[in-house]
Formats: C-alpha cells, sequence, structure tokens
C-alpha cells in the first residue's frame, strides 16, 4: 500500500454561517467600506444617499490599501459598529 | 528511539567484511586484557565467534549511530560517544583503547566495507522505519488500485501537473537538505496564515521535483515571500497577472545547478523550475491559494507555475543584486519580486552606451502602461550582447540606473487622463509636473541569458511599496 504525506495545512477552513439578513434597514448602521480602488467611492456615495433615504444610518471606512487584507483594528472597527456592511470592490 | 550503548568499546561489523574479520582476533584480545567491548554485528548473529555479539540485524543501532563503514569502533563513556574510527589502522585503534602492541602481526592499515545500513537497497526503507517518527503530517493512503499521480490530482494538491507523490522516504531524503528541524515553523503562509513547518516544505518539495540540496532555496524563498513587505496575500489575490518571481544569486546557485545562461528564463533547468514551483505548491497546499478562490487573476500568467532563475555573476560587468542590496559577494541570496511574464527588447543596432540606454528607457515606459507611473517596479534582464556594451564603456550598474533615470522623467501633461486620446493616465494635476516612471529603487537590474543576441528582458512588476509588494532579500541558510 503507497502511504504519503498530506501537503495541506490540514485545516479545513471553517464554514461560517451567514448572520440573518435583517428584516428592514430602519435604524440599522450599514457600513460602507470602500477598499481604495478607483470609482469605488462614486458608488458607494450613490448607495449612501438611496441607503439614508430607505431610513437607514450610515458609517464610511477605508482601507489603507486595496492591496493587502483590511487591518485587525478596522475590522474589529466596522463589527462593533454596524449591523451590515457593504464593500465596493473594484473600478 | 536511539538505543543506548554501552560504555567501553563498542566495534559495529559483519561477516561479510574481510577486515572485520581481520580485527576480530583483536576485539577478544582487548576483552581477555580486561577491556569492556561490546559487538554488534549486522548480518550474521553468530559472528564474531566467542563475542557474544549482540544482533544487530534490524540494524536499528547502526542506523541510529550512523554508522557508514564496518567496522566501526567507538569509544563510549556514559553512554555517549566519546571517539570513533573506520576501518582497521593499528595507530588508531591504539589511540582510541588507549593499549599499544595491538595486532602485531597484521597489516598497519586495511580500509573497512560498507555498513549495511548504508546499502543503497535498504537505506530508504531505514529511513522510514526508524525515522519517520519525526515526521508529523497526516499520513493518506492509497487504495491498491489507486494510481499515486491520479490519486494527487484528485485530491486537488496539483498545480495542474502532475507532482512526484511525496511518499516517507522521499521526504525523509529531502529533509536531509537542511539542518533546520522538521517541526520548526518557516513562515504563515497566506491566504490562510497557516503555519509551513520544514515537514511541509519538504513535503510540497517533493511534490514539486526538487533534490534535497534545493530544499534551503525553497526554505529562504518562502521566508521572504511570506513577509509583510512582500504581501503574497495581496500578489496571490490580485486580478493583474503576478507571481513570485525569485533571483537568486551567490554560490549556492553553481552549487545546486541553476541556469544562468542559454534559456535562462525557459524550460529545461530542474533547479529553477522546481524551486519556483514549490513556492507555489506551499502557498497553494499550505496557505490554501487557489485560482477562483482566493487567487483573482484576470489571465495570470505562465510564471505563476514557477518563476525562478539565477544571475551570471560570473559574466557579468557589474556586481550581483544581491551586492547592490546590501549583502556580501560570498553569501548566496534569494530576491522575491512580484513579477508578470517576459518581454523581450531588441536592440540589435546600438553599439553605445548611450544609444541603448535609450532603448530600454523607451521600452521600460510600457510597463504596466505607457501613462502610468511610480506605481509598478520592474526589472530589467540585461543579456550579455547588451551587458557587453556598458561594462566595455565603464557604466556600472549605478550609472545605467542613474541613467535611465534621466531618460524616464515624464511630462505629466502626457500621462494626465485624456491625454493621447487615453482615458488612463494620472491625475489632472500631475499636468504641469515631470513624473519618473519608477519609484526610487523600483527598477532592478540582473544580468542573465545566453551568449547569442543583443536582447534583454523586461519583467514588469505590480502595485509597489507599502500599499503592494517590496522586493525582499534573504540570504539562503544550511
Amino acid at each position: 500500500m503507497t502511504i504519503l504525506l498530506d501537503p495541506t495545512s490540514e485545516r479545513t477552513v471553517a464554514s461560517r454561517p451567514r448572520v440573518a439578513r435583517p428584516a428592514s434597514l430602519l435604524g440599522k448602521r450599514v457600513g460602507l467600506l470602500d477598499i481604495g480602488k478607483p470609482r469605488g467611492d462614486v458608488f458607494l456615495d450613490r448607495l449612501e444617499e438611496r441607503l439614508r433615504a430607505a431610513g437607514a444610518l450610515t458609517s464610511r471606512f477605508v482601507k489603507p490599501t486595496y492591496a493587502k487584507p483590511a487591518p485587525t483594528g478596522l475590522r474589529q472597527q466596522i463589527a462593533g459598529q454596524c449591523d451590515v456592511l457593504i464593500e465596493a470592490l473594484a473600478d | 528511539m536511539k538505543p543506548r550503548l554501552p560504555d567501553g568499546l563498542v566495534a559495529f561489523v559483519k561477516r561479510g567484511c574481510a577486515t572485520c574479520a581481520l580485527v576480530s582476533p583483536i576485539l577478544r584480545a582487548l576483552r581477555e586484557a580486561g577491556q569492556r567491548v561490546t559487538v554488534f554485528t549486522q548480518d550474521d548473529p553468530a559472528f564474531p565467534e566467542g563475542l557474544a555479539p549482540v544482533d544487530d540485524t534490524s540494524l536499528e543501532a547502526s542506523w541510529h549511530h550512523q554508522i557508514e563503514t564496518v567496522p566501526t569502533l567507538l569509544r563510549v563513556e556514559d553512554g555517549a560517544e566519546a571517539a570513533r574510527t573506520v576501518g582497521w589502522s593499528r595507530e588508531r585503534w591504539e589511540a582510541l583503547t588507549g593499549v599499544a602492541g595491538l595486532g602485531p602481526s597484521l597489516p598497519g592499515l586495511r580500509p573497512g566495507c560498507g555498513s549495511v545500513s548504508v546499502d543503497p537497497d535498504r537505506v530508504d526503507e531505514l529511513a522510514v522505519r526508524f525515522g519517520a517518527g519525526k515526521l508529523h503530517s497526516r499520513r493518506v493512503e492509497l487504495a491498491p488500485l489507486e494510481d499515486e499521480i491520479e490519486a494527487l490530482f484528485e485530491r486537488g494538491w496539483t498545480d495542474g501537473l502532475p507532482v512526484v507523490p511525496p511518499t516517507q522516504a522521499r521526504v525523509l531524503r529531502m529533509l536531509t537538505g537542511t539542518s533546520r528541524a522538521p517541526d520548526e515553523v518557516v513562515a504563515p503562509v497566506p491566504p490562510d496564515l497557516a503555519p509551513a513547518t520544514v515537514e511541509k516544505v519538504a513535503v510540497n518539495a517533493v511534490m514539486a521535483g526538487c533534490k534535497p540540496e534545493h530544499l534551503p532555496v525553497v526554505l529562504a524563498a518562502l521566508e521572504a515571500a511570506c513577509t509583510d513587505q512582500f504581501n503574497m496575500h495581496g500578489v496571490l489575490a490580485t486580478t493583474m497577472p503576478v507571481g513570485p518571481v525569485v533571483i537568486v544569486n551567490g554560490p549556492l546557485r553553481r552549487a545546486i545547478g541553476m541556469n544562468t545562461g542559454v534559456n535562462v528564463l525557459g524550460q529545461g533547468n530542474r533547479a529553477g523550475l522546481t524551486i519556483g514551483r514549490a513556492l507555489q505548491l506551499i502557498v497553494r497546499n499550505v496557505g490554501g491559494g487557489r485560482p477562483g478562490e482566493v487567487d483573482r487573476a484576470t489571465h495570470g500568467s505562465p510564471g505563476k507555475l514557477s518563476f525562478c532563475f539565477a544571475e551570471d555573476e560570473e559574466g557579468s560587468p557589474w556586481e550581483p543584486l544581491s551586492v547592490q542590496r546590501g549583502f556580501a559577494k560570498g553569501e548566496s541570496t534569494v530576491t522575491l519580486f512580484a513579477g508578470e511574464g517576459t518581454r523581450c527588447i531588441v536592440d540589435q543596432k546600438s553599439r553605445t552606451p548611450e544609444s541603448l540606454a535609450n532603448s530600454f528607457a523607451l521600452a521600460l515606459r510600457g510597463v504596466s502602461h505607457p501613462k502610468l507611473a511610480m506605481t509598478f517596479d520592474a526589472i530589467l534582464v540585461v543579456g550579455p550582447d547588451h551587458g557587453r556594451v556598458f561594462g566595455e564603456a565603464g557604466w556600472s550598474r549605478a550609472r545605467l540606473l542613474e541613467e535611465l533615470g534621466a531618460r524616464l522623467q515624464l511630462p505629466g501633461s502626457e500621462l494626465v487622463r485624456g491625454a493621447g486620446g487615453i482615458a488612463e493616465g494620472l491625475a489632472e494635476h500631475f499636468r504641469d509636473a515631470v513624473v519618473p516612471k519608477f519609484r526610487p529603487g523600483g527598477l532592478l537590474l540582473v544580468h542573465a541569458g545566453g551568449g547569442a543576441g543583443l536582447f534583454s528582458e523586461i519583467i514588469g512588476g505590480w502595485v509597489s511599496g507599502d500599499g503592494g509588494s517590496e522586493p525582499i532579500t534573504r540570504e539562503i541558510t544550511p
């Protein structure tokens, strides 16, 4: 019998259940994260207008660079302040 | 477990060795003279007669005590080896035993024979039997009808090409290429930031086709790739077609047979191809970075399978890249660069450094986009026929970089958005500025290639600096 050695980290990344979808955004705080790609701000500006009109509260966040994962502090800040997060991915 | 040896004199022998037969009377004489003598026999438990040998036909003691020749004579004190000699040498045996006049009728010197424990037919089996305990990776048992190569594809562990099955024997052999312990953590590997141990690196290096002497280069490249400055996470995740480019400098290049000449960036050289491939397999298998998942490249590039080459230092008009980057000439290093594929600069007419620098500058302007500047680094791989023009004119590496820098000061009016009828470009406020194509230090020179062809190559980079990737140079340690 051939025995091989597992080349992986041997840890399956845990699949995490999504947070339940809120029934309404009324009074909820929606984080708007700009990852720093061109025109992400244009997209988020328009979303912010529409969300506010729908009665949501909004907070804006910007990643220091789109090329690296968001720093832990920023992720914690968003998780602590917001009910929902929308990320403007790219271009 | 390594068997503890009894104190006194300890000999390893086999019947099939004439020198062992020759020294048997001496071992008996030493015992009769009151010395404590223990003999381990490797092939015949009855040999040598009259010495009540310890049966080591399992070769456990021989393997653990790294016996390579029989006879081997040890002096053991408090369970630890204090002295060792191999074969028969009256002078050395007398020195080790402290007894004069040994074997007066024997010749003064007889070489020994190979220990059964290093017999090429047995060595892998013994390494697994006695050494596999130090390996901690999960064992994957293949079913009898499973094809090894196909099994690795099916588990998602390959880069799209067949890999060498990582058996315990192969991984143990790979680990002989480094002095580092198998359980030492080399780096947390993006994107999962899973810790890669030396053992996991060895497993993937086997799969990539590396030889043990390539392992230290893979380890150094992985350490460099997993720094925050190099940003392997971003290099992997980006939509741009970049991957880790590994440039090797120093004496180790030659020692492990890397190519620096004909087809240096192409196929055919095992060392370069397997080292570059091993790095990417580790990112895939240990880090969990797979195309279509965290790897979001729009096109990718063939170099993402493997991109590793060495500088031609011997034929270079300049000091090596590693020296420019702060390392001593005798040190072997890897330099990691987040790079795309290669692009050839054809200039078969220039015979002066000025003309050639003009060509290079014009071609380098095209990196990423002729209207983008300061954001993307590049490597210029100068071919020997081009390098000679600079060498003969006395242009140093620094001089060429300076001359290229001067030629790559670009007028903002040509770069701003809309200029030339092209929407892409720099922001409007650069219109009246003069903008350098590359940030300071953003252009790397490497001398490599075959001895015929008035060509050089550009390897374009990814987003540079703190917000992207910084080239990293690391020393390769054994």
